[in-house]
C-alpha cells in the first residue's frame, strides 16, 4: 500500500526508492516544477524521475497538469521554478528545437499529425534534424505500422485517429530518440487500437532500450504497461509507486484514477 | 475569332503576372496567415532601386538582380522587426501592421525617388508579332515570352524546391505544424523569415514584369496589382501555391475579355465582383480539397 505524500525532493527520494528503483539511473530528472498559465498555477512543485530502458506513466484526472507537465519539460512552457535534467544535463531553459537534439521526442496531445503532409512526409520531417536519413530506417517504421506503410503517400488528413497515433509515434521514433514523451496516446481510440499501441511501446522498450515518459488519463491500460506510476492531482504529486502495486490499490485507484 | 485569340493570349500574360503576385501573397498567408498588404509597395521599392541601377549605366539584367536580392532582404527584414512582433497574436494586429507598412514604405520610396513617372524600359521589345499579313498580335511579343516564361520558371523552381528538398518540407512543416516542426528540431522562426524572403523575391519579380509591361512606375504602380493578386489568391484557395498560378491566370483570362469586350474602366470592378461571388460560393477557393484546418 503505497502512502499519499508530498512533494519534496526529499519525498521523491523515498517513493522511488520505495517503488525499489533505486538502482536504475534517472535518465530524465525532473525537480521541483512549477508552471502557471497567468494566475493558474498549473504545476506546483513536481519532482519526478524517468528511468533508463523503463516506462513512467503519469496519470491524473483532466486538469491534474500531465499535459503542462510534458509541455514544461520539452520547453514549449516556461517553468516558474525547478529544473528539467536530461542525462545529467541541465535543459531547462534549452530551447524547444533543440530538445530533439539531446534525445527527446515529445508526441504532443491530439496526434500532432501535420494534415497537409503527406505520411511519408510527415515521417521525413521527425528524421529533417539528423540530416540525410537511409531509406531503411523508414522502412523500419513501416514494418512496424504496416497500416500506414499502405497510405505512405496519401494526405495525413485522410488517417484514422489510429494511424495518426501510429504515425506520430513512428515519427518520433525517426528522430532516435532516447526518451519519448507520449501525451494520451489512447485519446479516441478504440480499445483494441490502444493495446495494440501500448504493445508496441512495451516491445521498443524492452528491446531497443527506448525509454517512455507517458502521460495517461486511462490509467487502467497505462498501468498495464509501465514500469512506475506517477499519480499527479491538482498540480501535485500525490504518490509515485511501481506500477503494478499503484494498479492494486483500491483506494488510490478509486480516489485519483477513476477505475 | 482574332479578338478573341488576342484576348486569351494577353489574359495569359497579365495572368502569369497575377499569379506570381498571388504567389507572394499566398507563401505568406500559409506561413503566417497574415496577407500581407505590404507587398505592392515592398516590390514598388525594388523596382525603383533596380530602376536607380539601371540608370546609373547597368544593365536590365543587372537591376533584375539587384531587384531581386532587394526583395530577399527586405522580406527577411521586415519579418524579423516588425511581423515576428505580432505573430500568433490577434489576427487585426497583423493587417494593421501591413497595411501601416503599406503607406510607409510607399512614403519612403516617394521619399527618396520623387512622386514624378518614370520611364521603364523593358528587356525585350513590346512590339507584337505579325502572325499573318495584316494581323499583329499584340499580347505577342517578346517581352510577354519573357514575362510568362519568367512566372514559369520561378513557379517551377518555387515547386522543386517545396516539393522535392529538405529545406521545402521544413518550410511546409513549419507553415502547418509550427508546433510539432519545432519539436521535431525544425528552426520554426527562420523557416518564416525564409517564407517572407522568398516571397518577397516573388513579388520583386512581378513588380519587374509589371513594369516592362506599362513602361512607366511610380510610387503607388502596384496598388491595382495588389488588388488583382489578392483576388487571384483567393480564387485558388489562398493556401495552395498551385491554386494561385491557376487563380491568377483565371483571372487574367476574365479581365482580359472584360477589357476587350466591355470596356477598360470596368477592370477594377469585375475583379472584385469575382472576389464576392466566390467568397459567397467557394470560400475555401476554387479547388479546396483539404478540410477546415484544425487548430
Amino acid at each position: 500500500m503505497a502512502e499519499p505524500h508530498g512533494s519534496t525532493a526529499a519525498d521523491l527520494t523515498k517513493g522511488a526508492a520505495g517503488a525499489g528503483t533505486g538502482t536504475a539511473t534517472a535518465l530524465l530528472e525532473v525537480q521541483g516544477l512549477s508552471a502557471s498559465y497567468g494566475p493558474v498555477r498549473a504545476l506546483d512543485g513536481v519532482s519526478l524521475r524517468a528511468e533508463a530502458g523503463r516506462i513512467t506513466a503519469v496519470l491524473g484526472a483532466n486538469g491534474a497538469g500531465k499535459t503542462t507537465l510534458l509541455r514544461t519539460v520539452s520547453g514549449l512552457v516556461r517553468p516558474t521554478a525547478g529544473r528539467v535534467v536530461l542525462d545529467g544535463e541541465d535543459i531547462t531553459r534549452a530551447p524547444v528545437e533543440a530538445m530533439v537534439h539531446k534525445g527527446m521526442a515529445h508526441v504532443p496531445e491530439g496526434r500532432g499529425v501535420i494534415a497537409e503532409l503527406t505520411v511519408d512526409e510527415n515521417l521525413r520531417v521527425g528524421s529533417l534534424f539528423r540530416g540525410k536519413v537511409g531509406r531503411d530506417e523508414f522502412d523500419r517504421v513501416y514494418d512496424l505500422f504496416p497500416r500506414i506503410a499502405e497510405r505512405r503517400d496519401n494526405p495525413a488528413h485522410t488517417l484514422s485517429g489510429g494511424e495518426r497515433q501510429m504515425l506520430v509515434v513512428g515519427r518520433a521514433l525517426l528522430a532516435r530518440p532516447r526518451i519519448l514523451l507520449l501525451d494520451e496516446p489512447s485519446l479516441g481510440l478504440a480499445p483494441r487500437i490502444v493495446a495494440q499501441i501500448f504493445g508496441l511501446v512495451r516491445q521498443l522498450v524492452d528491446t531497443e532500450g527506448l525509454s517512455v515518459l507517458l502521460v495517461e488519463q486511462n490509467a487502467r491500460s497505462a498501468l498495464s504497461v509501465a514500469d512506475t506510476g506517477v499519480v499527479l492531482n491538482l498540480g501535485r504529486v500525490v504518490v509515485t509507486d511501481d506500477a503494478r502495486t499503484l494498479a492494486a490499490d483500491e483506494d488510490l485507484r478509486h480516489a485519483y484514477l477513476g477505475f | 475569332m482574332e479578338e478573341f485569340l488576342s484576348l486569351t493570349l494577353g489574359g495569359v500574360v497579365s495572368g502569369s503576372v497575377y499569379a506570381a503576385f498571388a504567389l507572394a501573397l499566398v507563401l505568406i498567408w500559409r506561413s503566417t496567415r497574415i496577407v500581407n498588404f505590404a507587398q505592392g509597395s515592398m516590390a514598388a521599392a525594388t523596382t525603383f532601386i533596380a530602376v536607380a541601377v539601371i540608370d546609373s549605366g547597368q544593365s536590365y539584367w543587372v537591376g533584375l538582380v539587384v531587384a531581386l536580392l532587394a526583395g530577399l532582404v527586405l522580406g527577411a527584414v521586415i519579418e524579423r522587426v516588425v511581423i515576428r512582433p505580432v505573430e500568433g497574436g490577434p489576427e487585426l494586429n497583423a493587417v494593421i501592421v501591413t497595411l501601416g507598412l503599406f503607406i510607409a514604405i510607399q512614403g519612403a520610396v516617394a521619399l527618396i525617388f520623387g512622386v514624378d513617372q518614370r520611364a521603364f524600359v523593358p528587356p525585350f521589345s513590346n512590339i507584337g508579332y505579325e502572325v499573318r499579313e495584316g494581323f499583329t498580335l499584340l499580347s505577342l511579343s517578346p517581352n510577354t515570352i519573357w514575362t510568362v516564361g519568367a512566372v514559369l520558371v520561378t513557379m517551377v523552381l518555387l515547386i522543386a524546391l517545396f516539393r522535392f528538398t529538405r529545406l521545402g518540407l521544413a518550410m511546409r512543416a513549419s507553415a502547418f505544424g509550427q508546433e510539432v516542426a519545432r519539436l521535431l528540431g525544425v528552426r520554426v522562426g527562420r523557416m518564416l523569415t525564409l517564407g517572407w524572403a522568398l516571397a518577397a523575391l516573388v513579388g520583386a519579380l512581378a513588380g519587374m514584369l509589371i513594369a516592362g509591361d506599362v513602361s512607366f512606375i511610380s510610387p503607388n504602380f502596384m496598388d491595382q496589382l495588389i488588388v488583382f493578386g489578392f483576388v487571384a489568391a483567393v480564387l485558388g484557395g489562398l493556401d495552395s501555391p498551385i491554386g494561385a498560378v491557376v487563380g491568377g491566370l483565371l483571372l487574367g483570362l476574365a479581365l482580359s475579355y472584360v477589357r476587350g469586350y466591355l470596356d477598360d474602366s470596368l477592370l477594377g470592378m469585375a475583379a472584385l465582383v469575382i472576389l464576392v461571388v466566390v467568397l459567397l460560393v467557394r470560400p475555401g477557393g476554387l479547388f479546396s480539397t483539404t478540410p477546415a484546418r484544425r487548430a
